[in-house]
């Protein structure tokens, strides 16, 4: 008879509350598999996994169920804490009572308690019948490959250079640089992106381990931590980048000139042929072939005349690149809610409400007006500007449920900037509640209050319309109860920042999640907040939600340092649970063969009986439901375990 | 006599208090995440289901479901990944395509075939995870227990 030991955890009072852990034990003990049941408040804790330890020692127990939170959270504590006093960790087992039992139904504990128990008994049955197990030992390509070129994939790809790692940075517009490349100054410090970001995406361009695929996006991805491969395709640039020098020639003599620039969040026209701001890297101009006169009508070809390097071809270059890649970071970032969903704020109709971002191309020294602060219209200075926030943003009837996060900055920020430059301007800004929870970011707040003078009005907006050259602005002071009405040059919206596009179909390719707005979903919110439920996919930065810069600089390095730690060995230690095969009742029919996604089991020509790759085997355990002879299973979830696991669900217990 | 049939039958015979056993499959990726997230969040459900966690609906045999419904489960229920996000490429549609099986099965041992059901539930869908499980519970008490319990 196996000596299980089952050990229940309190969590303090989120398990005990609900459960009634004595009732627990009394009716765990009297299974005739369980040599010792035992309870403690923490089982975590290092007192905890102690008394585990030496029940494991005392009593020479070979099997253990721990009943307490979900397997993703301590699966792995207690296995190693097994494995440390000679107990198999694969002989431990979770019967999750915590988020399966106490917490959804909290208000029905004499039914929780029976579920518990019931659960717990059911993973006696499983844990009787699992075998030791040892890890497998696969070779790992050292390798990283970095989805994303914004600040967050620059910083991530330097991390991981720099420890030795060969980086495939992978980048789908033709410059790295991301959304901050596009901001005026940055808050609290005012550094401009010019002074901070451009060294880092120098620096990334020339670092002898980082390859940057830029004007690129991901094809395909297969294979698993450790050891994937990436099929990355390079768009048409229809220039040959091994001659383009980035002089710029194709962009003065291209005619195709009103083409909104995307780098400028459409304040500026590019065009046709273009590099999408002086600083790009890598400096290589592109020929846009949705608009190109050549490649649309065969009218034109100027730029191919007077290329000085002779780099333009109009041929479609499209190249499909395969990649052997040990560990993959998701850093896709962020955009906001299209201009097309807020015309109650006359967005997209009045051509001097415009949004956060492109009101930080009107600041930026780079931008198109030299950041001299000009209305869109007309080109005078406004004297008056109302900057809305939450728009889009905290409103779940609307738009979207979540703060936004970076507005109540950047918004200040603006603001002062504005003041900067027309000193004897007004700023309005309409708020919801002030969020400036960073390191100097209420200080700052109150700088742009008290030393620029920035009126703060604590109220929505519900109308913005045009009158007479003044756009008028209707809304409410929360604070004094009254009515206001603003007639102001300009209006600013801060509005919702919103996953990526394509996020979707890229998380598709990566086997990843998002949630129900599109971000990518980490591994646990609080605790593993760069790992994915993949593993060897790690988020940084705003995919997985909106971010600051600080706090997507500080995700992309912590992410950095989980592919480096995980790709740090030669071999990783792959779970042992995978397929295997009974060669006395394998009949080779091969049907397991056509099930199998990885091409990890097939029929061996010489023996006629199915074999396993180890290596490959993913063990998801779908060629063992598939085989008609029930030679396949996946170790430690067998038929026998799941049929009595079935059975103490519907009969209370396996009859011995 | 299916067990369509039999529904008020099994009501009238259950009476108010009857609460149904239901065995759960869930995927480890997707589903049994959506329980837990469930269970963090705190949203409230009915204790009904038993849940099996696999690491893939594709690894579900046809025989963990019979098994089940023959011993006497007033159902069962098997979650997994939404069609194209399997963690194991194509594990979610062989689960549907070996699974669809079963509602002919049922139908043979007049059993009401909706005492089965599939569903795509998501990491992120703890909401989903809470409708599904406390709609099907109340079906199952709808249909009243199973014509095969204490057989």
């Amino acid at each position: 008879m196996p000596r299980i030991g089952v050990f229940v955890c309190h969590c303090g009072l989120n398990i005990a509350a609900t459960v009634d852990i004595a009732k627990v034990i009394d009716r765990v003990s009297q299974h005739p598999a369980v040599a010792h049941a035992e309870d403690y408040i923490f089982m975590c804790s290092d007192p905890g996994q102690l008394l585990v330890q030496g029940k494991i020692q005392e009593l020479g127990l070979d099997g253990l169920v721990m009943a307490n939170c979900s397997p993703t959270l301590h699966e792995r504590t207690f296995r190693n804490a097994a494995a440390l006093v000679g107990l198999n960790p694969y002989l431990v087992e979770i019967a999750n009572i915590r988020e399966a039992v106490s917490w959804p139904h909290m208000k029905e504990p004499e039914r929780a308690t029976e579920k518990a128990i019931e659960i717990i008994l059911a993973t006696v049955e499983k844990v009787r019948q699992n075998t030791e197990l040892h890890t497998i030992k696969v070779p790992v390509t050292h390798s990283v490959m970095i989805i994303g070129g914004g600040v967050a994939g620059i910083q991530a790809a330097l991390d991981c250079a720099d420890a030795g790692l060969e980086v495939h940075l992978v980048e789908r517009t033709s410059s790295i640089g991301g959304m901050m490349a596009s901001l005026s100054e940055t808050f609290p410090t005012l550094d401009c992106p010019q002074c901070i970001l451009t060294p880092k995406m120098t620096q990334a361009g020339k670092h002898p381990n980082i390859r940057i695929h830029a004007y690129s996006e991901i094809e395909e991805v297969s294979g698993f931590v450790g050891n994937f491969q990436a099929k990355v395709r390079h768009k048409a640039t229809y220039i040959d980048w091994s001659k383009c020098t980035g002089c710029g020639v194709c962009m003065t003599v291209c005619p195709t000139k009103k083409i909104p620039s995307e780098y400028n969040h459409g304040m500026a026209n590019r065009t046709a042929a273009y590099i999408p701001f002086p600083q790009a890297v890598p400096n290589r101009a592109v020929i846009d072939d949705k608009n190109c006169l050549w490649l649309l009508k065969g009218k034109c070809g100027i730029c191919a005349k007077k290329c000085p390097a002779e780099a333009i071809h109009y041929e479609d270059n499209t190249e499909i690149e395969e990649l052997e890649i040990g560990a993959i970071i998701v850093a896709t970032g962020m955009e906001v809610l299209p201009v097309e969903h807020f015309g109650e704020y006359g967005l997209g109709k009045i051509p001097d409400v415009v949004t956060g971002i492109q009101f930080e191309r009107l600041l930026a020294p780079s931008g198109p007006t030299a950041g001299k602060v000009q209305r869109p219209s007309d080109g005078t200075e406004p004297k008056e500007i109302a900057f809305l926030q939450c728009i889009g943003s905290r409103d779940p009837a609307n738009y979207k449920p979540y703060c936004s996060k970076v507005c109540c900055m950047y918004t200040g920020k603006q603001a002062m900037l504005y003041k900067h430059a027309v000193h004897d301007g007004q700023a309005f800004v309409f708020y919801i509640d002030i969020r400036s929870d960073g390191k100097g970011y209420e200080e700052f707040i109150q700088r742009a209050m008290e030393e620029e003078k920035v009126l703060y009005i604590r109220g929505k907006v519900s109308k913005v319309f045009e009158d007479e050259g003044k756009i008028v602005v209707w809304g409410t002071d929360t604070l004094t109860g009254k009515w206001i009405e603003l007639r102001v040059d300009m209006v600013v919206l801060a509005t919702a920042a919103v996953a990526s596009s394509g996020v979707n179909e890229l998380a598709s390719k990566l086997r990843i999640t998002t949630d129900e707005h599109g971000w990518l979903k980490e591994a646990h919110l609080k605790l593993q907040p760069v790992e994915t439920l993949t593993a060897g996919i790690y988020l940084a930065g705003a995919a997985q939600f909106v971010k600051d810069i600080s706090d997507t600089v500080a995700q992309a390095s912590g992410a950095a340092a989980k592919a480096i730690a995980l790709l740090s060995k030669d071999h990783l230690e792959r779970v042992p649970i995978i397929a295997c095969v009974d060669q006395d009742l394998c009949v080779g029919c091969g049907y397991c063969e056509t099930f199998c996604a990885y091409g990890a089991i097939a029929v061996d020509p010489v023996t006629g009986k199915a074999e396993v790759n180890e290596g490959l085997c993913e063990g998801c355990g779908g060629c063992a439901a598939h085989c008609p002879s029930g030679a396949a299973t996946l170790t430690n979830y067998g038929k026998k375990q799941v049929f009595d696991m079935i059975t103490t669900f519907t009969n209370g217990q396996v009859v011995q | 006599m299916t067990d369509k049939d039999r529904k008020g039958e099994g009501k009238a015979a259950a009476g108010d208090d009857f609460e149904p056993v239901i065995v759960g499959f869930f995927c480890n990726w997707c589903t049994a995440s959506a329980a837990d997230l469930a269970g963090t969040s705190r949203m409230q459900y009915p204790p009904n289901v038993r849940p099996i966690r696999v690491m893939c609906t594709g690894s579900v045999d046809t025989s963990f479901v019979l098994r089940a419904l023959l011993e006497g489960a007033d159902g069962v229920m098997v979650g997994g990944c939404h069609p194209g996000d399997c963690h194991y490429v194509t594990g979610n549609y062989r689960a549907r395509r070996r699974l669809t099986g079963v509602i002919k099965i049922l139908e043979a041992l007049a059993l009401d075939p909706e005492r089965f059901r599939f569903e795509w539930i998501s990491a992120s869908e703890g909401a989903k995870f809470v409708k599904v499980v406390t709609e099907f519970t109340e079906d199952i008490k709808r249909m009243g227990p199973s014509p095969l319990k204490g057989l």
